[in-house]
This record gives C-alpha cells, sequence and structure tokens, in this order.
C-alpha cells in the first residue's frame, strides 16, 4: 500500500497541477465523498453503499482479480479500437477535406452514421463479427472514426491561407502541400477530435459489455445486479472515471511531449 | 534607371497589359499597365484598399486576371511558382511547426535538394539576414523583425528571379524597420532579383525604389503616377531632392485617399 502523502505526490504528478490548485481540488473532492458518507447513512447499502463499504469491496474485487480483469479487459478493446479509429479517421478526415471529390463522395455516409449511436450495431456486430472482441474493437472504432474524422476534416479547412499560398509560392506541388502544410495544420483538430472519442469509447463500451461481454468493467456493473452487490457497481462506475481520467492524462501528456511544435493546446 | 550594381541583373521582367482583377462581379483594378524591368526594384503606393495586395497576388500566381495579360520573362502567368517569391505582410506565413533553419530549407526539400547541400544553403541565408543565433528557435521565440527576416531568408533561399513583398515592414517598429530597410536595400544590390514592393510609407519607398507607381482609389483602381526616383544607393533621405518627391508623392496620395474617404462618407472634418 502506499502512504497517504506519496499517493498525492503521484496524484499530483499525474494531474500536473500548481499545489495551491491541486489542494483546491482535493478539497472538493473529499467535500463529496463526505456528502456521499452522510446520505449513506439514511438507506440500506443495497439502495446506496457506503464510500467505506465501497471502499473496502475495491479491495476485495482487487485481490481476487476481477477488477484488474475487467479494467484489462476493458482497457484492451478501447485501446485497439480507438487506436485503429484515429489511425483510420485522421487520413480519411485529410482527404475529405482536402478534396472535394472525396468529400462528395462520403458526405452522405457521414452524415447519415453520425447520428447512429455506436450501441445500436451492437447486435449487427455480434451477428457479423461474432460474441468475441472483435465486435467490441470494432465498436469502439466505429465510435472513433466519425469524430476524428469530423474534427480533422475542420482542421483542414481551417489551414490557413497564407501558409497555403506560402507553400506554393515556395514550389510545393498539391501533393506535398497536402503532406507539409495541411497535415499539420492539423494536428490539434485530430488530437481535440481523438480525446473527444476516448470519452465517448468509453461509454460505447459499458454499453456494449453490458449487453454482449462476459468480462469488463459494463459487465462488472451489470452482473453485479445478479448478486445484489450494488457496491461493486459504484467500484465499476468510479474505476470508469479514474480510468477515463488517466488515459486523456496519459494523452495529454504524450500529446505535449511529442507534439510540442504543432501548437496543441491540452 | 539607377543600377549601381556590377552583377548582371538576374530577375526577370514582369508585365502587365491591361489588366483587370474582379471579385465577385465588382472590379477591383481595371486598366492596369505596368511593366518592371528585370532587377528592378518598384514600389507600389496608394490608399488603403485600392487593390495593391489583389495586384501582387495577380502576380504571385494566387488571384487570376479578369482581362488583361500578366506575363513573368514573357510566359503568362498561370499559378503560383517559385520563380516568384512572396514575402507577406504577416509573418503568420511562417510555418509555426518548423524552426527558422527548417523554414527555410522549406523551398530546396521541396524540388529535392539533398539534406546536406540544403541545410548549408539555409545557413547562408540565415546568416545573410542575421540570423544565425537564431536558426534553431520556432517562429513564436522570435521577434517581429526577426520573424520577417525569416521569411525574407525563406524567400531568398529559392533565388526567386521576382521578389514580391507585401508591406513586409508595416508592422515593425521604426528603428527595427531602418535596420531592415537598409539590409534590403544590401541584399538587393547583392543578388538583384526583380521587386515589387507595397508600403504606406513613403519615405520607405524613397529609400528602396527605382521607381515608385502610385495608383488611385478603388473601385476599379488605376494606376496614377509612375515616379522614377534617380538618387544613388545607399540613399540619404535628408537631401533636397528626396525631399522634394516626397512632396509630390504625399501629394498625389493625399489627393486619393481624400477621395476614398469621400467615397466611404467620412470626408467631414478633413480640409480639401
Ligand atoms: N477575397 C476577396 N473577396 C472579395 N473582395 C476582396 C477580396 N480580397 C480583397 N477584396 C477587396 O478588394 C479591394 C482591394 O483589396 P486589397 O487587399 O488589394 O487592398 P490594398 O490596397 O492591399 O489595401 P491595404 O493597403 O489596406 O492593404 C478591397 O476593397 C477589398 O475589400
Ligand atoms: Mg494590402
Amino acid at each position: 500500500m502506499r502512504t497517504a502523502s506519496s499517493l498525492i505526490e503521484f496524484a499530483k504528478r499525474v494531474s500536473g497541477a500548481a499545489p495551491g490548485r491541486f489542494f483546491t481540488g482535493l478539497l472538493s473532492v473529499m467535500l463529496g465523498v463526505f456528502l456521499w458518507e452522510v446520505l449513506s447513512w439514511r438507506f440500506t447499502p443495497l439502495f446506496l453503499p457506503s464510500p467505506g463499504l465501497t471502499l473496502q469491496s475495491a479491495v476485495e474485487l482487487w485481490d481476487d482479480g476481477t477488477l484488474i480483469q475487467s479494467i484489462g479487459a476493458s482497457l484492451a478493446r478501447i485501446m485497439a479500437g480507438w487506436s485503429l479509429g484515429v489511425l483510420i479517421g485522421f487520413p480519411l478526415g485529410m482527404l475529405m477535406g482536402y478534396f472535394p471529390f472525396v468529400r462528395r463522395l462520403l458526405d452522405p455516409y457521414v452524415e447519415f452514421f453520425r447520428f447512429i449511436p455506436p450501441i445500436s450495431f451492437i447486435t449487427l456486430a455480434v451477428i457479423w463479427l461474432g460474441p468475441g472482441e472483435l465486435s467490441k474493437v470494432i465498436l469502439i472504432t466505429y465510435t472513433t472514426v466519425f469524430i476524428v474524422m469530423i474534427n480533422t476534416i475542420a482542421g483542414v479547412v481551417a489551414t490557413s491561407e497564407l501558409r497555403l499560398r506560402a507553400a506554393a509560392a515556395l514550389g510545393a506541388s498539391r501533393f506535398k502541400i497536402l503532406t507539409t502544410v495541411i497535415f499539420p495544420s492539423t494536428i490539434p483538430s485530430m488530437v481535440t477530435g481523438a480525446r473527444v472519442a476516448m470519452g465517448n469509447s468509453f461509454l460505447t463500451i459499458v454499453s456494449a459489455e453490458i449487453v454482449a461481454a462476459q468480462t469488463g468493467l459494463g459487465s462488472l456493473i451489470w452482473t453485479s445486479r445478479n448478486y445484489g452487490k450494488t457496491e461493486w457497481v459504484f467500484v465499476g462506475i468510479i474505476t470508469l472515471g479514474v480510468l477515463g481520467y488517466l488515459c486523456d492524462r496519459i494523452v495529454r501528456l504524450f500529446v505535449k511531449r511529442t507534439l510540442k511544435r504543432y501548437a496543441v493546446a491540452v | 534607371m539607377a543600377s549601381i550594381s556590377s552583377l548582371p541583373p538576374a530577375g526577370a521582367e514582369i508585365r502587365l497589359e491591361k489588366i483587370s482583377i474582379e471579385f465577385g462581379g465588382l472590379p477591383v483594378v481595371s486598366d492596369i499597365d505596368l511593366t518592371v524591368g528585370a532587377g528592378e526594384f518598384v514600389c507600389l503606393l496608394g490608399p488603403s484598399g485600392c487593390g495593391k495586395s489583389t495586384l501582387m497576388n495577380l502576380v504571385a500566381g494566387f488571384v487570376p486576371a479578369a482581362a488583361g495579360l500578366a506575363t513573368i520573362g514573357g510566359n503568362p502567368i498561370d499559378g503560383p511558382g517559385r520563380d516568384r517569391g512572396v514575402v507577406f505582410q504577416s509573418t503568420e506565413a511562417l510555418f509555426p511547426w518548423l524552426t527558422v533553419q527548417e523554414n527555410v530549407e522549406y523551398g530546396p526539400s521541396m524540388r529535392g535538394v539533398g539534406r546536406a547541400e540544403r541545410a548549408e544553403a539555409a545557413r547562408h541565408y540565415i546568416d545573410l539576414v542575421g540570423l544565425s543565433h537564431a536558426a534553431s528557435r520556432f517562429p513564436a521565440e522570435l521577434s517581429g523583425g526577426m520573424r520577417q527576416r525569416a521569411q525574407i531568408a525563406r524567400v531568398l533561399i529559392n533565388e526567386p528571379s521576382v521578389v514580391l513583398m507585401d508591406e513586409p515592414f508595416g508592422a515593425l517598429d521604426a528603428q527595427t524597420r531602418e535596420v531592415m530597410q537598409a539590409e534590403l536595400d544590401r541584399i538587393w544590390q547583392a543578388t538583384r532579383p526583380t521587386i515589387l514592393f507595397i508600403t504606406h510609407d513613403i519615405w520607405e519607398a524613397i529609400l528602396l525604389a527605382d521607381r515608385v507607381v502610385t495608383m488611385t482609389a478603388g473601385p476599379g483602381a488605376r494606376l496614377k503616377t509612375i515616379a522614377p526616383i534617380a538618387l544613388p544607393h545607399p540613399r540619404e533621405l535628408a537631401s533636397p531632392e528626396a525631399l522634394e518627391i516626397y512632396r509630390e508623392l504625399r501629394e498625389g496620395i493625399a489627393e486619393e485617399v481624400r477621395r476614398t474617404l469621400q467615397a466611404q462618407g467620412l470626408d467631414r472634418g478633413i480640409a480639401a
């Protein structure tokens, strides 16, 4: 077990916040937990388990390996699906943004599918791809592709006319302009899209796991019902929140380290 | 023409014949006839909004002509090309994700010049504009004057036969501007491209140009006067000749500015 102070150290490093701001946040969280505690005195654990009970079951679930296995299953699906989605959505968005023909070709599909929640495809995904990992991964990919693509298109369209002209006057071909001016100009909006897509991937994966999985945090939350273990539901939900936050921090850290020159605001 | 340089001109002739440019059916400039000789330095003066940038954009190949013929070294202009370097008014035109060195190397790398060769060329031109100490910095880490110098180096490395400059020093403070003007004069003397230079600063025009061209107020702006500046380089602005040229140019432009303001109904309180 970590000591409290090293935990704070760790949290500070992860959140990257100044001490003052960090403690404001910490205070706010403590207040929230306190309110939760007070509320839990008035209800049965089945209706609202206390923070203590939730923490205790979290430790139990951790010790018997359930929690880590659920985290691993959900994370693996999100990472695989999300990465694939970014890898597909980014170039597709670039091509759609740059070539009006490609845009016109794909626009009907984009405009149609972007309004359909990914989870409505879970049945089809299972029928076509089987009940295994692939259906869940592809669903996350689907979630990610459209968000990244639409953000990337917006980035391409917003590329500075001045820089496009500068490149052309310096002798860049149309293709070179795409790779050397539009591509770097688009990175900030692509990153924004990727981060939003990461959040949506968490939404999708839980729904998908509730409907069609034996493992993962969604499945953990859903099956807790069968055992009358409301505190497990809480453990699952809180884990999701923390996991999402950590994933976003890691993406931001990565972006800050490697994409600094592209002026990505994170 | 007041060419002092002993080097043969490296520039190409810009020829505009009966050029008109329109935006959405409305004429911006009409019936422009102008020839800028090879290696000549021509300044374009005129009231704000008369179409100076538009005319330059035509020469750069960014906008088409509605009528007339525009040629560079005898060849009709058809889109942008590296034979015409453009120094934009805004240094936003630099690529912010590239260092000064990388920005300057951009042109050569586009035409496949090898890594070592283009790095060396870039060092030469960065040195020429006095930015060697800042070669590895990003544009955001430079002052306005340094950015503008980086932009100039990025254009010169391509050895364009025509350099188009749109108020390149407009955003600089007076001292930096003076240094930059002297630098530009020196560089032009040394490399001799044809330069078309837009400015609002009459003294700047007198300091740099072989000829100063003024434009009338738009819409449908035309050329108003073309005045040769037959003074030797580097120029002394305190001379009586320079002052006389200044007076004439200022009177001509003031008339056009009044006309612009009248057209906009803003002339009240301005002495005619
Ligand atoms: N893309 C465009 N679409 C429509 N009108 C335009 C466009 N670009 C310029 N104009 C119009 O053309 C006219 C000339 O503009 P231009 O930028 O060439 O003026 P300018 O002489 O460079 O002015 P300034 O000295 O203020 O830079 C202006 O009235 C402007 O509103
Ligand atoms: Mg202008």
